[in-house]
């Protein structure tokens, strides 16, 4: 399935080129790049506008804007004396719903706030004044998790692309943010306005060389890099990048224009617009894992999905015992794979092929299972998620293939078990088809009695190496 | 018995120094009027001392309430509310499940300027707020509400500049130092009695999850032992008449237990109070999301000449 984001853009979130952009030239600059972004957006035949804002901080997961019709008046926290913002925005609140739901079923913590006055951020209130002024298409809005790292972020993404494919919605995504955030502590005039420092502009200028020629996932690769050189240390970091990347499938070869990039303050500000088309020079150049499904620590309250819960303490007393991989010649085995149930390695090298043993969803470490055991120490059956057992396995492959110096591009050849076909094979398929499925390996599924451990998927791998 | 302390004195004073922490948490828990989301209770160990520093400081004299909350953060100097009233609806961005609040308040508007002039002479970079749309942050009222429900007293509004976060908390504390001398020259100057309040919680590593029922407290506990310790530490410090120690390990405590003093709250009131080196109360500490939170009041009218 296409991709459907049909367009991304980066905008910044202070508010002077939508109150007062006639104070300086390069505000005005900025104003006319949201102009063209917002005429290119109408053109675009979007259903939606999803904005990832850097200005709505929050803590307790992701939060996403359920109201169907916001209406305040924000002034800025700083800038008040620039004038009252008043907004009434069209708020998808359906697809805010299923967004929510959709992090759920892969392990985010989220939630969804529609409250009367909720006080939308100033980045969201700048982005959709200015690029969607009449409300034509209706938006959504994404807080960014102060304590979200990569993984989550990456995976809030791709729930949000899963939501997407399920509704047939095609998409515009923002992200409201700054380049260097750093401003001037101190009351400048209007006129006086430019980058704080010349390594800032150095910077911006690389970050924004990378997005015009198209290489988003490369910048979000570099995004930790970026936030230690010209990021204030906020509450905030520069993960906008990892969001917007994931919404792209972490392309580097989307075709980029820089609209506008000036000064806010001291900080960097910048339109830029990047169209999914190829520009045809896409060499993937990065070498962080992707992720599916967070296994995070969220759960703080509970420490559920440790070694503490009763799922995994159920497998640890009752299930088979568990045995150190076997070492031997050509033998591959890691800590990051599931402890084995019996005398056998992860994997095994032959000439240029690597066979792996069967793989399960228990996870390394804490034999957890994502999604829940099947059955319970009484073996009465249990609710579980085939989805998110068949993601694990994928995840636990992913980690022995890597181990093995193979990656997911080289699997030639899948045999799975499931030990209910009439239940779980159209959602073991559809997690397929978002993961292995992608890159072409042979398959073949069969349905079994029973595994050794109360999971309800496993998956037999021959890559090449 | 209440205190007139200084009532016929032309010179104004410092009556009391506050740690005022402003979880909305403990709003919601109290179920007034004013905010919409009920509950069953929670946090009682902090609600009980807030209603203790009530109790106290209902016995002090005093015209009004001066507060730097750490959720008006602005990163261009520092700011003050300017104009003598607000109302509205405020809703935590983050807990808003738990604080819509429909405040009402009045500013001292004169004591501000006092202070944001003094300031400005001083060399730091200030400005009124003067915009009449402006929404009052939900730190400034929870801490408002909790030590004055009535808001019968007019406040002083300090945002919290952010230069922790541009510079280091170094350079915050000499900021921080230098603004509440100037606060305590204007408050004298101005022959009022006022109430200085820090709306910062000590340690300030959240849960990332919310339980079920927020104030479910079997679920509530500090996030780690280390945090504990540090709160300990700098609460042994303040019953102690040793406020001079948190002025100096204020930088490790900062990064350390990622505490919200990284606002400037709290070395803004140990200057306004002279850093002081008389015991304070400790009316209560209590954790709330797995923050560390104390009330803590130096009762300066007992201690310095006024």
């Amino acid at each position: 399935m296409t991709n459907p984001v049909l367009a991304s853009y980066v905008v910044p979130v202070h508010p002077h080129p939508l109150l007062v952009p006639e104070q300086n030239e390069g505000w005005q600059r900025l104003r006319d790049a949201f102009d063209e972004a917002r005429q290119q957006i109408s053109d675009s035949g979007a259903d939606l506008i999803i904005i990832y804002s850097t200005t709505w901080p929050s803590i307790i997961g992701h939060q996403i804007q359920a109201d169907p019709n916001p209406t305040w008046t924000l002034v800025d926290q700083d800038f008040h004396d620039l004038g009252s913002m008043d907004y009434s925005f069209r708020i998808d609140a359906e697809f805010a719903e299923a967004w929510n739901k959709a992090n759920h079923a892969r392990g985010l913590q989220s939630r969804t706030v529609a409250y009367n006055g909720f006080p939308i951020d100033v980045g969201s209130v700048v982005a959709l004044k200015l690029l969607n002024p009449d409300n034509a298409i209706p938006a959504v809005i994404v807080s960014s998790n102060v304590y979200a790292n990569r993984a989550e972020t990456t995976v809030l993404a791709k729930s949000c692309l899963d939501v997407l494919k399920s509704t047939g919605k095609k998409a515009v995504a923002v992200t409201a943010m700054s380049m260097s955030n750093r401003m001037f502590t101190e009351f400048i005039d209007a006129a006086d306005d430019k980058i704080h420092s010349l390594k800032d502009d150095e910077w911006n200028r690389k970050v924004l060389e990378f997005l015009e020629e198209g290489r988003l996932e490369d910048v979000a690769q570099l995004s930790r890099t970026i936030h230690q050189q010209i990021r204030v240390q906020k509450v905030v970091t520069f993960k906008p990048m990892w969001w917007l990347s994931a919404m792209n499938d972490n392309r580097n070869d989307l075709t980029g224009r820089v609209l506008a990039y000036e000064a806010l303050h001291g900080a960097g500000g910048a339109v830029v617009h990047l169209d999914p088309t190829s520009n045809g020079m896409g060499d993937k150049e990065y070498d962080e894992d992707d992720v599916e499904v967070y296994h995070g620590e969220r759960n703080v309250l509970d420490a559920e999905g440790s070694e503490n819960t009763p799922e995994a303490k159920h497998v640890a007393d009752n299930g088979p015992a568990l045995w150190d991989p076997a070492e031997g010649k050509d033998a591959v085995n890691t800590d990051s794979a599931p402890t084995p149930v019996g005398l056998y390695p992860h994997a095994r090298r032959v000439g240029d092929l690597l066979y792996l043993s069967g793989v399960g969803p228990r996870q390394p470490g804490t034999n957890a299972i994502p999604g829940g055991p099947i059955r319970d120490a009484n073996g009465e059956p249990l609710e579980y998620d085939i989805k998110a057992q068949t993601r694990a396995v994928v995840e636990n492959i992913a980690r022995i293939l890597e181990e093995a110096g193979s990656s997911m591009e080289q699997v030639v050849d899948v045999t799975c078990v499931l030990v209910d076909m009439d239940r779980d094979c159209a959602g073991y398929s559809e997690v397929w088809a978002e993961t292995l499925g992608h890159y072409g390996p042979t398959r073949t599924t069969l349905a079994i009695r029973a595994l050794p451990t109360p999971i309800a998927v496993e998956m037999k791998v021959i890559a090449k190496i | 018995m209440r205190l007139m302390l200084g009532r016929t004195m032309a010179k104004g004073s410092i009556v009391a120094g506050c740690l005022a922490p402003h979880p909305p948490h403990l709003v919601y828990a109290e179920n007034p009027p004013q905010n919409e989301p009920t509950s069953e209770g929670g946090w009682e160990q902090l609600r009980w001392g807030y209603e203790r520093l009530r109790e106290s400081l209902s016995k002090i004299d005093h015209d009004v309430l001066v507060i730097l909350s750490p959720h008006w953060q602005t990163y261009v100097g520092t700011h003050f509310l300017g104009l003598p009233h607000f109302e509205g609806l405020s809703v935590d961005p983050i807990f808003p499940n738990l604080f819509r609040y429909s405040y009402n308040l009045d500013i001292d508007v004169e004591l501000s300027k006092a202070i944001h002039d003094k300031a400005a002479d001083a060399g730091l970079a200030v400005k009124m707020m003067e915009n009449p749309d402006f929404r009052v942050d939900y730190g400034t009222i929870t801490t408002g509400h909790m030590v004055n429900p009535a808001f019968d007293k007019p406040l002083v509004v300090i945002s919290s500049n952010r230069s922790r976060h541009y510079y280091s908390v170094e350079v915050m504390q000499e900021m921080m130092m230098e603004l509440g001398r100037v606060t305590r020259d204007a408050i004298l100057e101005s022959g009022k009695k006022a109430v200085v309040l820090a709306s910062n919680s000590l340690s300030h590593r959240h849960f990332t999850t919310e339980s079920d029922v927020p104030e479910d407290m079997s679920k509530e506990h500090i996030t780690s032992h280390a945090m504990h310790l540090w709160d300990m530490r700098i609460i042994d410090y303040m019953r102690t008449g040793q406020a001079q120690r948190i002025i100096d390990e204020m930088p490790e405590f900062t990064e350390q237990a990622i505490a919200e003093s990284d606002g400037g709250g709290l070395t803004w009131l140990l200057s306004t109070l002279t850093v002081p080196t008389y015991p304070a109360i400790l009316h209560g500490y209590g954790t709330i999301i797995g923050t560390g939170n104390a009330i803590v009041e130096w009762p300066c009218y007992a201690h310095e000449e006024v």
